[in-house]
């Protein structure tokens, strides 16, 4: 297994631990840090799964 | 809620499904194979849909008319701990692009319809095959079943009383998917998932300014909690682990589905699903949306004795009434697709999984179409039933029993894609452990999704359908363990 799909995790390890985002501030546009938090986890994670996604295409370019 | 006519609303949300149903009739004509007489084209829609059809499809099939009225109903309610669904949907993604590109390759190349026909090409066992469809087939049918309800709400929202347009709607969708299989529900998905991207970026955008901004909305939500005394904006301590076990649960849990599996089997390659897994997110964004729409409700003053009319109560009094048809239209719409897209995976099950193995083993492609499709007719009846017939009550109790049974088939379906060491016996065993021993924490809950264990001093509350796949993971290997320790026949024991 190629290190690159360690990437992956981040998303769990960002989401699982609860208590740290379990707070109201700082307030963003009027969300408080709960909310925008994970929010905010959404582009992240596309991004963290694209640039595996592109790594893994240089690797095998005859991968279907 | 007491809903009045509103001709305006009518009017649309009556042209939405016109037009809908019209679409699910000619989607038969739509990439138009040789024959739909094969369950391939019929189940599958010929495995050739690309990335965009994708997307609508997975998407149509997992944010469900459900989905868009019970996650805002629960946030109503309890207020953070509904938010839930926001985590669930993210880390779903890495998941789905990591493993469902190995199922999708196995399936396409072994010509595999279901979950069950993975485990039986994997293992050869009948038993473990039947257990894996049994499940799929027993947790869809209640799923089915909650797109009725949000159906049904939809339609008492628009102010239409009494059952007959619930029946109207589903006759329909019924005989379309009969007669244009997978290709009906991916067809409508485009409509369906434009609909409630322009009404969600709507509301989110006019709602808020209607009610003095997001800050006024999570201020208004803090004050109905602390009025009434439980719930919040936060979560409180004790919630934290059920909240992270509930979103880990869940994810692990949905692409075990039925719906979702054929979803994936569709697609036309194992990069659609990647691209897939990149894009889908955005709906993420869309649920977490809809969800604070909850928060919206106590902002807009709502006082309903029903906490699943808080986004048609919502509409109703905020957007003039063409505008609510339209949002309506597109949340019952919204209905219409997973539905159908439930009734062909179980259908898919039931041809392959009952019929062709233990009925008719030379059934030909045709002959297995011709079962599907009156499959998915007999699933759909069945779950109109449930709803007509059954308090609603039992039909959530039965999903959350059903979210926490399809979980179970989690080692069966996925380990054999990386490891050979685990054995059918094993995997039935502990299929077994964990949908019996879960069924009987649900029970001892009251039919919640929640256990509480106490060890010593402390007791921590967990997600039982995560505790029944933990118990079913560990006799699934020891009883593995077991078997590869006693000698096959006369050969010696191998070394591991």
């Amino acid at each position: 297994m190629r290190p690159i799909w360690l990437l992956l995790l981040i998303p769990y390890l960002a989401l699982a631990w609860v208590p740290f985002y379990n707070k109201s501030m700082p307030v963003l546009f009027g969300f408080p840090f709960f909310y925008w938090y994970q929010l905010i986890w959404v582009p992240l994670t596309s991004l963290l799964t694209y640039i595996v996604y592109l790594k893994l295409r240089r690797n095998n370019r005859n991968d279907g | 809620m007491t809903a009045e006519m509103d001709y305006a609303a009518l009017a649309v949300f009556l042209f939405c499904f016109g037009l809908v149903t019209v679409m699910g009739f000619a989607a038969a004509r739509w990439r138009r194979p040789k024959t739909l007489a094969h369950l391939d084209e019929w189940g599958l829609g010929g495995r050739q849909f690309g990335t965009w059809i994708t997307w609508f499809l997975i998407g149509g099939d997992i944010y469900t008319a459900y989905t868009m009225i019970a996650v805002p109903a629960l946030v109503y309610a309890v207020g953070a701990y509904g938010f839930f669904a926001v985590p669930y949907t993210i880390i779903l993604y890495p998941f789905v692009f990591a493993v469902m590109p190995v199922l999708w390759k196995v399936a396409r190349d072994n010509n595999y319809v279901t979950a069950a026909d993975i485990v039986h090409g994997k293992y050869g066992s009948r038993s473990l095959e039947l257990a894996v469809a049994l499940t799929g087939v027993v947790a869809t049918m209640p799923y089915i079943a909650l797109q009725l309800i949000g159906m049904e709400t939809i339609i008492h929202a628009l102010g239409l009383q009494g059952e007959l347009p619930l029946i109207i709607a589903f006759l329909i969708l019924a005989f379309y998917t009969y007669s244009s299989g997978l290709r009906a529900p991916a067809l409508i998905a485009f409509v369906k998932d434009t609909m409630l991207y322009i009404v969600v970026l709507a509301a989110v955008a006019l709602i808020p300014m209607k009610l003095g901004g997001y800050g006024a909305v999570f201020r208004a939500a803090d004050a109905a909690f602390a009025a009434k005394g439980s719930g919040g904006t936060l979560l409180n301590p004790s919630q934290f682990l059920p909240y992270a076990s509930l979103a880990l649960g869940s994810t692990l849990a949905l692409f075990m589905y039925p719906h979702a599996l054929t979803g994936i089997f569709a697609s036309a390659t194992a990069n659609t699903i990647r691209k897939n897994a990149i894009l889908l997110p955005a709906y993420s964004v869309l649920l977490a949306l809809v969800a604070l729409m909850g928060f919206m409700g106590h902002a807009a003053g709502l006082k309903l004795t029903n906490s699943n009319d808080v986004v048609p109560a919502l509409f109703k009094i905020l957007f003039p009434g063409w505008f609510a048809g339209f949002a309506l239209a597109a949340i019952g719409i919204g209905a219409l697709v997973p539905a159908a897209i439930m009734s062909i995976g179980a259908a898919n099950l039931f041809t392959r999984n009952f019929w062709k193995a233990y009925i008719d083993r030379g059934v030909t492609p045709a002959g297995e179409a011709k079962v599907a499709k009156i499959t998915s007719l007999a699933v759909k009846a069945g779950a109109l039933l449930v709803i007509l017939y059954l308090p609603t009550q039992f039909a959530l109790d039965l999903q959350l029993l059903g979210g926490l049974w399809i979980l179970q088939t989690f080692p069966a379906v996925i380990f054999g894609l990386y490891t050979g060491w685990f054995r059918a016996p094993a995997l039935l065993a502990g299929w077994a452990t964990g949908f019996l021993g879960g069924t009987w924490l649900a029970w001892l809950n009251n039919f919640k999704p929640l256990h509480t264990l106490h060890l010593g001093d402390i007791s921590i509350t967990i997600y039982s359908g995560l505790l029944a796949l933990a118990a079913n993971i560990l006799i699934a290997s020891l009883v593995s363990a077991a078997i590869r320790a006693v000698p096959a026949g006369k050969s010696t024991a191998t070394q591991d």
